[in-house]
């Protein structure tokens, strides 16, 4: 192969190391790794390949036979990541066994892919929130990040730059270290064309994670490919929880890779955004019409589960959660209360003494997954509180449960009553 | 024109020109997606049927056809759920898109690489998409002579062509 490889519209420039990787001097599996990059660069019309400093997977999450066959193929062909790189959640639950109810037929093959994954060289983190604290990219770093709530917190929270990664190219990139220059590593890609004028929501409404989670709900649907400037908001109502249940549910119900918030987010601060072409206003009633919609149960039906931690917990949010729980009587025995998080803030959590002061009151923790991509839920669970918008956007896809979306002094409240208790002044 | 399809190319068949994503030559009947599809969530991985009740083609399957939609929408799972179809055999013969849709060539990259298969995928202009569209809509097969089929030939070297034929092959398709 010549250092142009060919490709649909364009030709692809390669470097000398790039062309090396792409006819096996770097052995077959990288090079089978590089042939899935340049085709891509050939379906993005890129003109050349461009390196990234680390990479986050989504791939190990099990899928069928597919997947597991791509990266077993990559670990016979003798392949290594060449950047750090870690994994998303899995389909287990590593650290508690058996409290995943999946079939033999899945659980096995869902195993053999973490294993193919960590034989690669990628790091066993199983978390789809590694910016919480295992990689946090600096600010103009090129990465290649999969998991939709992942890329838009690089993107928009962190200033990282990666484009809308997926199934097979992930680890292809981490493998090569290279992506095509196109999409979301362009800097004209990366200006906002449509402001978003929130000044209408009120401090209350924009004061917990929920709120933010349903504004994420009407900015997806409303921006479509454009990327969205938030206007109007107070910086000292913005922290990171927020800014994570926000974009979960932009990228989960609209497919929104890059947001930024005038005086908050980084590129925004940087470049001192204070506007854009096309110009929206969001209302709390739109705010309020995607907590509705979000909401698939009646309001007064018994509850049976609560479920936190989609995209995973954070320790701030088992600090928020302690202090809620702390002067309120146990859980329900009818309602379990399910938090997803990852292993590395699970430490943290328990050396702070929060994990055991919820566990105490009832609540289950869950590491390496999530309770809305693998069976956990009970079969008697059939009424799911959630304040995550992501959570509520899948689950009753996924698992075929009823949702009432909520904020987490509301999921607190309705844990401990056994029934859904709504604080209607949280969402005015 | 090059490969098999050519044979049988009639003076009314539709003969549209479009861009390589992914190389390969496949047909079959042809399938427009009036709404983008997620292929996670939205279509079964070992039935290849439409399984989204939101869409308005659910329960069509996507086996053997050739598939027209603008692009794909939702998770970038999508890629794994379209590889194992072609793998377990009940993918799409071909893919006709309107956007460069790296969810749906990565998912066809991999079963290429994985299991050789030749699933094309070509780029059309909204334009010519929408002629064929209408070709298809204006001229229904005729029943006495069988099924519309769609050849989709896409070359290594970027080009693409995609044939509306109207009447039944006369000899030697596959």
């Amino acid at each position: 192969m010549s250092p142009e490889a060919s490709t649909a519209g364009r030709s692809c420039i390669l470097t000398d190391e790039e062309t090396a990787m792409l006819d096996g001097r770097r052995g077959p599996g990288t090079a089978m790794a590089m042939r899935m990059v340049v085709a891509l660069a050939g379906v993005l019309d890129a003109d050349r390949l461009i390196p990234v400093h680390n990479a986050h997977i989504d791939s190990c999450l099990y899928h069928g036979q597919a997947g597991l066959d791509f990266a077993q193929k990559l670990v016979v062909l003798g392949a290594r990541v060449s950047v750090p790189t870690t994994l998303n959640v899995s389909s287990l639950d590593l650290m508690h066994p058996g409290l995943v109810r999946l079939p033999p037929e899945e659980a096995v093959p869902a195993r053999a892919l973490m294993d193919a994954y960590r034989a690669l060289g990628a790091r066993a983190t199983w978390t789809c929130a590694p910016y919480q604290t295992l990689e946090r990219p600096a600010l103009g770093e090129d990465i290649a990040w999969a998991e939709s709530n992942a890329i838009v917190f690089a993107n928009s929270v962190l200033g990282a730059r990666t484009e809308r990664y997926g199934d097979f190219i992930d680890i292809c990139a981490a493998i090569t270290g290279r992506v095509p220059h196109a999409g979301l590593h362009l800097s004209e890609r990366r200006v906002p064309t449509l402001e978003l004028d929130c000044s209408e929501l009120s401090p209350q409404l924009l004061g917990h994670e929920a709120g933010w989670a349903a504004l994420g709900g009407v900015v997806g649907r409303i921006a479509g490919s454009r990327v969205p400037l938030l206007t109007g908001i107070d910086p000292a109502l913005i922290d990171e929880d927020k800014l994570k249940a926000f974009g979960a549910t932009a990228a989960s119900s609209g497919g929104l890779a890059l947001f930024h918030v005038a005086g908050s987010t980084p590129e925004a601060r940087a470049a001192r955004w204070k506007s854009a072409p096309e110009r929206a206003f969001i209302t709390p009633a739109m705010v309020r019409e995607i907590r509705d919609e979000l909401t698939t149960a009646g309001v007064a039906d018994r509850l049976d589960t609560v479920a936190l931690g989609t995209p995973h917990f954070s320790l701030s949010e088992f600090g928020k959660l302690g202090a809620l729980v702390g002067d309120q009587p146990t859980f329900a025995k009818s309602c379990t209360v399910w938090i997803s998080t990852s292993r590395e803030v699970l430490g943290q959590a328990q050396e702070a003494g929060l994990a055991p002061l919820v566990e105490a009151r009832g609540a289950r923790i869950v590491v390496d997954t999530c309770t809305y991509v693998t069976p956990i839920l009970g079969p008697e669970e059939r009424s799911v509180m959630t304040p995550s918008g992501k959570w509520a956007w899948y689950a009753p896809m996924n698992l075929g449960v009823q949702v009432i979306f909520g904020t987490l002094e509301e999921c607190v409240a309705s844990a401990v009553a056994g029934k859904v208790v709504r604080h209607d002044w949280q969402w005015e | 024109m090059t490969g098999n399809g050519s044979d049988s190319v009639a003076a009314h068949d539709v003969m549209i020109k479009g861009v390589t994503l992914c190389p390969g030559e496949g047909s079959g009947p042809p399938l427009f997606l009036a709404q983008p599809l997620s292929f996670w969530g939205g279509a079964d991985r070992s039935t290849g049927m439409i399984i989204d009740t939101h869409h308005p083609q659910h329960g069509a399957l996507l086996a053997g056809t050739v598939l027209m939609m603008d692009a794909s929408r939702g998770s970038s799972s999508s890629s794994s759920v379209l590889a194992e179809q072609l793998r377990a055999g009940v993918g799409p013969a071909a893919i006709v898109l309107t956007a460069r849709d790296a969810i749906v060539a990565l998912g066809v990259l991999a079963a290429a690489e994985l299991y050789g298969s030749t699933t094309p995928v070509v780029l059309l202009s909204p334009m010519d998409a929408a002629t064929l569209r209408n070709s298809l809509s204006v001229r229904p097969a005729v029943p006495s002579t069988g099924q519309t089929r769609v050849l989709v030939t896409a070359h290594a070297d970027g080009s693409a062509v995609v044939v509306l034929q109207l009447q039944t092959p006369r000899q030697g398709q596959p």
